[in-house]
């Protein structure tokens, strides 16, 4: 099995001409990539209301995440580090504009005006420290900082992103906690090694009551989605069994929870906690019991050494 | 780039307060059309720096802009059309970028401006 690109070189070298080349024509990879966009594009949740929107596209290559935003309507910005993959995004005739940057440098992106970003398989890139002068940590901090600080209030993120091991994914994970962000982890297809995949997806901000919570999907393909009431303090979750045929679907009933009203930041970094994505916190032992049905949901965690890198799960915390 | 873009970047180099707007140099610039989006306009209208757009705009030879604007002319087809034209159809494809502050030139090649800091700007 070949290394991870990320130990071969730096992303600038390793996408070199040959390699760019080799990865945009790859229609195998041409497939992946537009799969994965579409998947972020959906859990960026956007507003239902047809309008098209500036978005960023993180590390965007050779355009091909950034295609599934313009067949969507969108307007976009890409940034890249590799001149040869941004060389092809032109040849492919991408229709966001494209900037020569490095994200672990920070963006050069004015407070407050854009309005949502996506990130398909480039972020696992910054916990690399290929010269001696990058220190993951501040090229991290470096991004999600600059990063918040652009996205208008209330605005998204979806990073998709290839962590290396458990420590990486809790890296990237405070960092953008640190910022500022709230959010949670998404993790499909939890059981499956090769069709499994992590998105981050992050709100500038608190985590607003009014959000949709995103659907989660199972390792099957099946789906499970989860939806709350959104009418006062004691909150009923829904979980929709998940292999039923559509029409068939029992709602099962979760016992009661409580609607957290305080910013998910308040709460501190230290005590093991899972909040439900729209700030509905479930007691640990409810959650984590309730998680084997779910598969994958946003959650929060302020302790993420709680997750199992091997499962996807959260494993029970002390 | 898009006068779109060049309206949301600004320098990066370590401390630089005000990295905004960034002076344009233009050796080449072209027009692309594209199709018209009115609510991609007006929801993008106030997050949209007025002068910086309208001085980017004169720099790339267009001088059809007022010299302000407010959301009431949102309604105006008129200015819709110009306001759209500045903002989408003008690219710089050759030339560079000029931080306010220190002068630094980031060179803009096939309409691609690097904005990769050196080392020492971090
Ligand atoms: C696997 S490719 C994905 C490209 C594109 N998003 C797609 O879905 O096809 C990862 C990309 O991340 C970019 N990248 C890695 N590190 C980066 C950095 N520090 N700044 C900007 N881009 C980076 C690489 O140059 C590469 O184009």
């Amino acid at each position: 099995m070949p290394s991870r690109p990320e130990k071969q070189a730096p992303p600038e070298f390793f996408y070199d001409e040959t390699e760019a080349r080799k990865y945009t024509t790859s229609s195998r990879i041409i497939e992946i990539q537009a799969k994965l966009s579409e998947r972020a594009l959906e859990l960026l949740a956007l507003p239902d209301d047809g309008v098209s929107r500036l978005l960023l596209d993180i590390g965007c290559g050779s355009g091909l995440s950034g295609e599934t935003l313009s067949e969507n309507g969108h307007q976009w910005i890409g940034l890249d580090i590799s001149h040869s993959m941004l060389d092809i995004a032109l040849e492919r005739e991408a229709e966001g504009d494209l900037i020569l940057s490095d994200i672990g440098q920070g963006l050069g992106l004015r407070p407050g005006c854009i309005d949502g970003a996506i990130s398909i398989s480039a972020v696992q890139w910054l916990c690399n420290a290929d010269k001696s002068s990058n220190d993951p940590k501040l090229r991290l901090r470096a991004f999600f900082g600059s990063l918040y600080r652009c996205l208008a209030r209330g605005a998204r993120v979806v990073l998709q992103l290839y962590p290396e091991n458990h420590a990486q994914l809790e890296m990237i994970t405070s960092a953008a906690m640190r910022s500022g962000f709230s959010g949670g982890l998404v993790v499909d297809y939890p059981h499956s090694t090769r069709a499994k995949k992590y998105f981050l997806c992050l709100i500038c901000g608190p985590p607003n009551l009014s959000t949709t919570l995103p659907r989660a999907k199972g390792e099957d393909g099946g789906s499970c989605s989860e939806e709350s009431d959104s009418d006062g303090e004691n909150q009923t979750v829904r979980v929709q069994e998940r292999q039923r045929p559509r029409k068939k679907q029992k709602m099962l009933q979760l016992t009661q929870v409580h609607l957290r009203t305080e910013p998910f930041l308040g709460n501190g970094y230290g005590e093991p906690k899972v909040y439900i994505y729209s700030s509905i916190a479930v007691s640990i032992l409810e959650i984590n019991l309730r998680w084997m049905d779910l598969h994958t949901t946003w959650v929060w965690c302020s302790n993420l050494s709680t997750l199992d890198p091997m499962t996807g799960f959260w494993g029970f915390c002390s | 780039m898009r006068l779109l873009t060049h309206n949301m970047l600004s320098s990066n180099i370590k401390g630089v307060t005000n990295g905004f707007p960034l002076q344009l140099e233009v050796e080449k610039m072209v027009v692309k059309e594209v199709a018209f989006n009115g609510d991609f306009l007006k929801n993008i209208f106030p997050k949209i720096e007025w002068k910086a757009l309208l001085d980017a705009a004169v720099a790339m030879g267009c001088g059809d802009l007022p010299e302000n604007a407010e959301a009431t002319m949102l309604d105006n087809e008129e200015f819709l059309r110009k306001f759209h034209h500045a903002l989408l159809q003008l690219h710089l494809e050759e030339g560079a970028l000029i931080c306010p502050e220190t002068g630094r030139r980031f060179p803009v090649s096939k309409g691609i401006p690097n904005m990769l800091l050196h080392e020492d700007e971090v």
